[in-house]
């Protein structure tokens, strides 16, 4: 198995993710892709475990994991609750806190 | 080709791993152009599969479980909860991108250029050796129960916050 397979796919998903971030205009689209971001980091500390065959890497990864499921949650309620103030979720049209 | 029968790359697993990473970027790729937010959680859901299956061959069983337990059965769900409480039409919609969105496509460009020359620069010919068995779970306890403790209990209280936070932000009053 080649080290740069698996780095290679999660540098390309992380791309991808990032194009989603800028790209995207509904709010739960980006979280989907920083979701495809954060599993790219996922593969990359998987790759690096498997390299160094130490269990590190498998921990970290699970940590990711955890967190990124809070970040949804919180994420999602706080999506809920500007659809519900303003009945739409387009980021561009959030700007009250422009100066 | 002939990288691919050197005696030292297990050719089955190399092909697996194509089939299945060619299949996410295809998703991935879905998730980010797909006009139908429903559609790109759907292959949303094609990528965190592939993802679990990346990690069974790369001996991580524990945390393909995980994967597939955590990501396609909580947060898609909470996903799919999350699309249908804030939309009012189904189906294709024409404005789910920026006005500026082709500036993604350089920023994203670059950041990949940059990001494979340092791996092949770096990993270019190095090449992992089979492991004999998957990670045991009893490896993974012994990290999270001795030098990952404190990060372990702060993490339980993260998720404690955060259901909490995401009730008091979801509450109708």
């Amino acid at each position: 198995m080649y080290a740069a397979n698996f780095l290679l796919l999660g540098a390309v998903l992380f791309s991808i993710g990032v194009f989603g971030v800028i790209a995207r205009r509904n709010a739960v689209m980006v979280l989907m892709s920083i979701e495809l971001i954060l599993n790219a980091v996922n593969i990359n500390l998987i790759a690096f475990a498997l390299m160094n065959d130490s269990a590190e890497g498998h921990v970290f990864a699970l940590y990711v994991i955890a967190v990124a499921a809070a970040e949804v949650g919180v994420g999602l309620a706080m999506v809920l609750m500007i659809y519900r103030n303003r009945r739409s979720i387009a980021l561009d049209e959030l700007s009250e806190m422009r100066g | 080709m002939s990288a691919l029968l050197a005696s030292e790359v297990n050719v089955a697993q190399n092909v697996g791993f194509y089939i299945i990473a060619a299949l996410m970027v295809y998703g991935a790729l879905r998730v980010v152009s797909t006009r139908n937010v429903v559609h790109a959680a759907l292959w949303l859901v094609v990528v965190l599969g592939g993802v679990a299956a990346q990690y069974i061959l790369a001996a991580a069983e524990f945390v393909a479980v995980s994967q597939v337990m955590v990501y396609i059965g909580a947060v898609m769900v909470l996903f799919l909860f999350g699309i249908m409480l804030t939309r009012a039409t189904i189906g294709a919609e024409s404005d789910l991108n920026n006005r500026g969105w082709g500036i993604g496509i350089p920023v994203a460009a670059l950041l990949l250029a940059v990001m494979v020359w340092a791996i092949i620069d770096e990993f270019g010919s190095s090449i992992i050796e089979e492991p004999a068995q998957p990670m045991p779970t009893t490896a993974l306890s012994d990290v999270f129960l001795r030098e990952g403790l404190v990060p372990f209990l702060a993490l339980s209280f993260v998720l404690l916050a955060a259901a909490i936070g995401a009730i008091v932000l979801a509450r109708k009053d």
